[in-house]
């Protein structure tokens, strides 16, 4: 395998090595409408309805605090911003939420960080099956050297489904899902790299949907597409928060506020604000949080 | 340096000012023009008008391209839309300061039935609240508004109380009546010119406070909060 790491793929080696983690939940996703998720419904959300939290939680890189006792919470299918200048550490913190940053050396964390009401900071976490169900797409797409089928089936191959009848079953949903299947369908076998910036993306979050996740994180989705890609991924987002809860991290804040149904604002690695977008956006409560969307810094 | 934009805001707030400064120098030259029964001081008003109504069209158009252009968020954004609508109302009140004047050109120099006392005071009142609305909106002051909104009242019952006095004239005496109902009408002007002005006043509390309080909305429970508590 290159230097691609896949969604459920182990620390260090390529497919031959991964026997199955888990299996996926029966019956078959239906074709069509994003899924529900048996597994999603049975680990249920903790009960104030939240499905990711986080309470004092620090981060270091070696010496440097990089989030500093963050405390919040992040609601069942919703999608959440998370807003802030440059280095406030908003794209730590999503990458927090599936344990990203263990692969930088020397990261530390403290406190609690909680996915559907489960510690994940334990030793005991199956970091790997965490990755799958809290999934990521990055701000520049990054499909693998594959076919467009290979790159949806590549997880699914991972976590154990052989039935060629199966896999196809799968994809199909998957690409549906991710609004991408009408546009590829009578190409599955092309490679990936052939799509244009907005698909590949497209591509990237049916990768993410095939091994049934409960969050989806996206890091800027949208920064490196045009206008009408962007258009039509936020579109996608929106029809994907009835079934996923997604958290994104996004420069654009007109866009957090398109999107959005809470906005977190962060500065300097601390959680200045949260609120729902409507009133982040129309009247914060602090003023610095006023000065940042305003463009008076930042 | 001030930003490209704070520019524009601090243009936008001064032209509103001017145009506020307009408004309440018409309402009282069009009561005047009644009072000294003068066409000239008439058609002084309806000419100041069209200045106003240019200004409506100015701040309008600097409004919706601050929106699109600017994409206003918070305080920008309610500050831009209730200039939007503060700068209607203002347009409106010059409207009707115009048909003041009218009754004016109408009455022509026909001797006025009763000296007047009640339509001055009206218009004081008027004029008064609308430059206090203006005010509370110079300083952001909400409860400076807020006070101006519960002056209305005084000139509802003032408006009424003119209706039924000059009723009362009406049936004594038919020949009257056309005199009496360009009084009427007056009045009824400055009630609505008094209107507005709590519009305006209503607009400087959203300013200030992110809440919308006209219609009594912040009365009911159903009542529209972007704010704080």
């Amino acid at each position: 395998m290159g230097a691609k790491r896949a969604l459920g793929a182990s620390a260090g080696g390529g497919p031959a090595e991964v026997a199955p983690r888990i299996a996926l939940p029966t019956p078959a996703l239906p074709l069509g409408e994003a899924p529900a998720h048996p597994a999603a419904e049975a680990r249920a959300a903790t009960p104030s309805g939240a499905r990711l939290s986080v309470r004092d939680f620090s981060l270091y890189y070696g010496r440097h605090q990089a989030l500093k006792a963050v405390t919040l919470e992040v609601e069942d299918r919703s999608v959440t911003a998370i807003i802030g200048p440059s280095g406030c550490g908003k794209s730590t913190l999503l990458r927090s939420f599936n344990r990203m940053n263990d692969l930088i050396p020397g990261v530390r964390t403290e406190g609690t960080l909680q996915v559907s009401g489960a510690d994940v900071l334990s030793p005991a976490t199956d970091v790997v099956d965490l990755r799958r169900r809290v999934g990521m797409v990055f701000q520049r797409p990054n499909p693998f050297p594959k076919s467009i089928f290979d790159n949806v089936a590549f997880g699914l191959r991972l976590l154990g489904v052989r039935g060629r009848t199966e896999l196809e079953t799968r994809v199909e949903a998957s690409l549906r899902s991710a609004a991408l299947w009408d546009e590829v369908k009578d190409r599955l076998e092309r490679s990936a790299l052939q799509l244009s910036g907005g698909q590949q993306q497209r591509l990237c979050i049916a990768r993410c949907l095939a091994v049934e996740p409960e969050v989806i994180l996206m890091d800027e989705p949208a920064s490196a597409l045009d206008p009408t890609a962007t258009a039509r991924v936020e579109e996608l987002i929106l029809k994907l928060k009835t079934s996923y809860t997604i958290v994104i991290v996004t420069h654009n804040m007109q866009q957090a506020a398109r999107i959005s149904d809470r906005t977190a604002f962060m500065m300097m690695g601390e959680l200045v604000e949260m609120d729902t977008t409507r009133r982040l956006f129309t009247s914060p409560a602090k003023k610095i949080t006023e000065d940042y969307i305003t463009g008076r810094f930042g | 340096m001030e930003r490209h934009f704070e520019q524009e805001l601090k243009e936008l707030k001064e032209n509103l000012l001017r145009m506020g400064g307009r408004a309440e120098g018409i309402v009282r030259k069009s009561i005047e023009s009644l009072r000294r029964r003068d066409p000239n001081l008439a058609r002084q008003v309806f000419e100041d008008d069209r200045v106003i109504d240019r200004l409506e069209i100015d701040i309008e158009e600097s409004c919706l391209r601050l929106l699109a252009l600017q994409q206003p968020l918070a305080g920008d954004l309610r500050f831009i839309t209730a200039a939007l609508k503060i700068s209607n109302d203002l347009e409106r009140v010059g409207d009707h300061a115009v048909n003041i004047a009218g009754g004016t050109t109408r009455l022509g120099g026909q001797p006025l039935l009763k000296p007047l006392v009640d339509i001055p005071r009206m218009a004081d009142l008027a004029v008064g609240m609308l430059n206090e609305a203006l005010d509370a909106f110079v300083r952001r002051d909400a409860e400076s508004a807020r006070r101006v909104v519960r002056r209305d009242d005084e000139v509802d019952d003032l408006n009424h109380q003119v209706f039924r006095e000059l009723l009362s004239y009406m049936i004594e005496d038919p020949s009257t009546i056309t005199r009496a109902m360009e009084l009427i009408l007056v009045a009824r002007n400055l009630e609505r010119i008094a209107d507005l002005a709590t519009n305006v006043a209503e607009e400087v509390v959203f300013i200030a406070e992110a809440r919308i309080i006209k219609h009594h909305a912040d009365e009911n429970a159903a009542g529209e909060d972007f704010g704080r508590g």
